[in-house]
């Protein structure tokens, strides 16, 4: 189950688990195809070329594979989508909930993943 | 075409050792015709017309190309199109203003603007400078928030404005409705397939919604209804609690545990970068037009929804979009 984006997609766990453990900075946005998840990945295709050092990807909310991110601890809380998880070194650096702009995004990129 | 070049900007300097390096950083000031500041459905239909009549066209928005027609889950009234996602339209206006040769520059903010010069010079966030000899202002409009202390800090944790994205994490919870419009009385209806129990909070002692999504929320048994009172403040740990209201007829205050709060308060012109300038705005902070779509400076056009006007559709954003950019096209030809 993969979403239809321009992005590209975690289908499995596995596939994040791998990812993660093999690139040092990973931002990946679990939703929808809703008006609060897409202007999301809108986002996160459009700066994709400027942040060459980081990998994007989006993954399915309703996915049963996506409990790995819903039930992250630092998901405890989050009642809105999408989900939005910023990966440093394998592990969680940063992670919002519902919509967010682009200023909002690049903030934390800017902060978590600094070249 | 008029290109004008300008060399102005010392960016930086170096010292080393004992010489002194200076490293001149030349900005080129791109001139277009015409610059659409805002790129959702006027600020695209704009670019379509004025591309596809060879005026030199630059779109700039802040975040990008679509506006709030982008959190449009399907659009099932724009003429000729039975059913597409706001972002399939966004996209295919963006890509037939492209198609004509406009330029579309996304995710910049505008520093300065000099609006009453015959040349309209903007500099953006990341030091381009532009020019045009027309502008046109379509910078829409966006949700209204409360803006009550721990809004921003409950986002996403229970605080919601949208509920057919987040209506199911309240499945058995209790939760609040803030406003008094059609949506709200709708969403409010909607948000009863997962909640235990609704209750609408509207600071006025009647609904501005139809007379038909009244009843329907007056008659719902899972509905209860607060008039005449306003939150004021939002609880919680890792996610929403409590909220505060007041009754604004005997000024007492409240407290209510809520799982949830869904916020359709209506929508509010995105003109901050206006305020105080030469463009006039109303008491509302909509840009003032004529007939033609032309604000109080010559050269300088607005449409939308930032503009005054009673209703707003991707219609009618599409419609003003078509009106300024052919009264842009004859003040062009004027000069």
């Amino acid at each position: 189950m993969v979403l239809p984006t321009n992005l590209k997609h975690l289908a499995t766990a596995n596939e994040l688990t791998a990812l993660i453990n093999e690139k040092e900075n990973v931002m990946v946005c679990c939703g929808r195809m809703g008006p609060m998840c897409i202007p999301v990945y809108g986002v996160m295709h459009e700066i994709e070329p400027e942040y060459q050092h980081i990998e994007f990807r989006d993954m399915a909310f309703d996915s049963p594979e996506a409990h790995i991110i819903r039930n992250l601890p630092e998901c405890r809380g989050f009642m809105g989508i999408p989900f939005v998880i910023y990966y440093k070194n394998g592990k969680v650096a940063a992670a919002t909930s519902s919509i967010q702009s682009r200023d909002q995004i690049t903030k934390i990129l800017d902060k978590v993943f600094v070249k | 075409m008029r290109i004008i070049c300008e060399f102005n900007r010392l960016n930086n300097y170096k010292i080393c050792g004992n010489l002194f390096k200076i490293q001149l950083i030349y900005m080129e000031n791109q001139h277009y015709q015409a610059i659409i500041i805002g790129g959702g459905p006027a600020g695209l239909t704009a670019g379509i017309y004025l591309s596809r009549a060879k005026v030199k066209t630059l779109i700039l928005d802040s975040s990008i190309a679509g506006g709030q027609m982008i959190l449009t889950h399907k659009i099932a009234n724009y003429p000729g199109v039975e059913n597409i996602s706001g972002y399939q339209l966004s996209m295919n206006m963006l890509n037939q203003a492209k198609s004509f040769g406009c330029d579309v520059m996304s995710g910049i903010s505008i520093q300065k603007i000099d609006f009453e010069s015959t040349i309209k010079r903007l500099e953006l966030s990341n030091g381009k400078q532009f020019s045009s000899d027309v502008i046109i202002l379509a910078t829409g409009g966006r949700s209204r928030t409360l803006g009550i202390e721990g809004e921003e800090l409950f986002k996403g944790k229970g605080i919601s404005y949208c509920a057919t994205c987040d209506g199911d994490f309240f499945q058995d919870k209790e939760i609040a409705v803030v406003g008094g419009g059609n949506t709200a009385l709708e969403e409010a209806v909607s948000l009863t397939k997962f909640a235990k129990k609704v209750t609408i909070f509207h600071q006025f002692d009647h609904f501005q919604g139809s007379k038909y999504a009244e009843e329907e929320a007056r008659n719902h048994p899972k509905i209860e209804i607060h008039l005449n009172t306003k939150l004021t403040r939002f609880y919680g740990e890792d996610s929403l609690e409590s909220v505060d209201y007041i009754d604004v007829t005997s000024n007492e205050i409240h407290h209510q545990l809520f799982d949830g709060v869904f916020v359709f308060i209506g929508y509010e012109a995105n003109t901050e970068f206006l305020q105080g300038r030469c463009i006039e705005l109303n008491k509302f902070k909509e840009i003032v037009v004529d007939s033609n779509l032309q604000t109080n400076v010559k050269g300088v056009f607005a449409a939308g929804d930032a503009t005054t006007k009673k209703y707003r559709q991707i219609t009618t954003a599409v419609a003003d979009g078509t009106v300024a950019a052919l009264n842009a096209i004859e003040f062009l030809k004027a000069l």
